[in-house]
């Protein structure tokens, strides 16, 4: 991986890095990504993926309300709150 | 004997008889505390006045007649990724450095309905990434038998805390091995539960289809005792499986006959210490003389096994840590004097400021697992080589009741040895990670010391909700040999 794939990973994995942590995980990163390309050895042509260890089934219960945490309790570990909402930069320039 | 190297089971007994009361036992723990874990740095947070009203309020119960739990006044230290109502969790993350969660997960329902007492919460690798507890944002845990040495991770405070007598029981948490490589490196025991065996609400997620909370003790019935207390069905955790929970404590004692031990041959190749391996086959050698048959078998895709899963625990961290985006709650970047900072950028600034440098390394890993381009010759390509690795494991159960092998390649090694080599880290999981993969239950037990005084993992694997059998076979070698009952000498 060059520093530029790099940028635009880190960029889709929404972390601002400064150059010299891009390159310094260029290195790494080229190095781990090496040793996964062991699975390519495996031919796995006719191999259903796994994605997870249990027969996963949709799991059911009756739409009905239960409690809700209180307001004041939601927005305890809020950064930055407005009256009862989360208060975060712009979303829309309004400009 | 001390109070402090009292099991679990015999506090309730001592309770019981009038011997002590949770009061006495409450304070015994935290007076350990204070006097060792300035050296061995397991706690994040110790709450003492809570733990003694809790303690109080247990003595009270008992004072008026009413019924108790199985874990009555015994304490349990809690590894910092599982939420506590009202009680900061920070999953050894600056990210969460002042997160307080508004309700308990499952887990800690579990052992309040019990009438457990919460001694503190553990350090641990940051996110539960990490193989040492380095990865802390705080400060690193040592191993109590060498305060020089690691003691393994991502759950290495929980194991540390039960090793130096700071807990009778912990719990942790194995994503690729975080409580059984601990457990061994700190010469205690430590299970991993099948997937879905004990509910995950209210455990912080790294990687969902590899989580699984589980126990530490210091013997195998104390073991026993906690997951039965936390395993079981959930309507919270959509894979929580309903399934009976055996009475584990009722049948530990009960050895396995006929038992056929299943040997990878994989497990004992290159990278694996001499020290630990002669400890391994010798503990084999005991199983036999207990009437066990030991047999070869094969994981051939064993190999692959690392590759596989920071393949696909990653990709699904990248996915589980994209909520760490400053908004609703944990860190927040704040923008310089005169800087506007729009959204995107807030996001990104507060991610780079609160995740440490493992953290990111993994979330950049897993984003180009799956990004355009390179996802089918990455994450699918490892979902298919998982699905090979299970199969394996099917394959070998069909001929054995459990497969035994090292814990760990090497005993604990030093702090700073690993951390400037990440693949070098990953490399120590080699034996763990499989199980997690496969969703199989693993277990680590005490079988021995290196020459230089570090205890020795021996890991037992079984099939998929069969603790029981599992229990009952780490049980065997327990009774047979006295490696549990060595303590670190500084305590």
């Amino acid at each position: 991986m060059d520093i530029e794939q790099v940028r635009k990973v880190a960029n889709l994995a929404r972390l601002d890095l400064p150059d010299t942590d891009l390159a310094e995980l260029a290195r790494q990163l080229t190095a781990i990504i090496g040793y996964m390309d062991q699975l390519k050895e495996l031919k796995t042509d006719d191999v259903e993926p796994l994605a997870h260890p249990l027969p996963v089934q949709n799991v059911f219960r009756p739409d009905e309300p239960g409690p809700c945490l209180p307001v004041d309790e939601a927005l305890r570990n809020a950064p930055a709150r407005s009256g009862d909402f989360f208060a975060v930069p712009a979303v829309l320039d309004s400009e | 004997m001390s109070l402090t190297d009292t099991t679990a089971a015999e506090l309730v007994v001592l309770q019981a008889r009038g011997d002590a009361t949770a009061e006495v036992i409450t304070d015994a723990f935290l007076a350990a505390i204070r006097d060792r874990d300035p050296k061995v740095r397991v706690f994040l947070r110790v709450d003492e006045t809570a733990a003694r009203e809790r303690a109080r309020a247990v003595d009270a119960k008992r004072k008026r007649g009413e019924p108790l739990g199985p874990l009555v006044g015994v304490p349990v230290a809690i590894k910092d990724v599982l939420c506590t109502k009202w009680v900061p969790t920070t999953c050894g993350s600056r990210m969460l450095e002042n997160f307080v969660p508004p309700y308990d997960a499952h887990v800690i329902e579990r052992l309040t309905a019990a009438d457990a007492i919460l001694i503190g919460k553990t350090n641990m690798d940051e996110f539960a990434m990490g193989s040492s507890t380095e990865n802390s944002a705080f400060f690193p845990t040592r191993n109590p038998w060498d305060l020089e040495r690691i003691p393994g991770g991502s759950s290495g405070g929980s194991a540390a805390a039960v090793a130096a007598g700071e807990a009778p029981l912990a719990l942790g948490t194995d994503t690729g091995g975080s409580i059984r490589q601990p457990a061994g490196l700190c010469g205690v025991v430590g299970l991993k539960p099948t997937y879905g065996r004990v509910s995950r609400y209210g455990l912080v997620a790294f990687a969902s289809s590899l989580d699984q909370i589980g126990p530490f003790a210091r013997n195998v019935t104390d073991c026993a005792l906690l997951l039965e207390t936390i395993a079981g069905h959930d309507l919270r955790d959509s894979t929580s499986v309903k399934q009976p929970v055996p009475g584990y404590t009722r049948t530990v004692n009960d050895p396995v006959k006929p038992l056929t031990i299943g040997v990878a041959r994989e497990y004992f190749g290159s990278g694996l210490d001499a020290e630990v391996e002669s400890a391994i086959r010798a503990a084999l050698r005991e199983y036999e003389k207990l009437g066990a048959t030991v047999k070869e078998v094969s994981l051939p895709h064993s190999k692959y096994a690392i590759a596989t899963y920071y393949l696909v625990a990653t990709a699904e961290a990248s996915s589980n840590l994209a909520r760490y985006d400053g908004m609703h709650y944990g860190h927040r970047a704040k923008p310089k004097p005169g800087e506007k900072l729009d959204l995107i950028a807030t996001y990104s600034r507060t991610r780079a400021e609160g995740l440490g440098k493992e953290v990111k390394r993994r979330v950049m890993l897993g984003t180009y697992a799956l990004s355009s381009g390179y996802k089918d010759a990455y994450y699918v390509k490892a979902l298919k080589v998982r699905r090979l690795i299970k199969t394996d494991f099917d394959r070998a159960f069909a001929d054995c009741d459990v497969i035994m092998g090292p814990t760990s390649p090497t005993a604990a090694f030093k702090l700073g040895e690993k951390t400037a080599d990440p693949l070098a880290m990953y490399l120590s999981d080699i034996y763990t990670i499989s199980a997690n993969l496969a969703g199989i239950a693993g277990m680590s037990i005490p079988c021995g010391f290196t020459k230089g005084g570090l205890p020795i993992g021996l890991q037992i694997q079984a099939p998929p909700f069969e603790e029981e059998k599992l229990l009952r076979v780490a049980r065997m070698y327990e009774r047979a040999t006295d490696w549990h009952t060595r303590r670190p000498n500084f305590v």
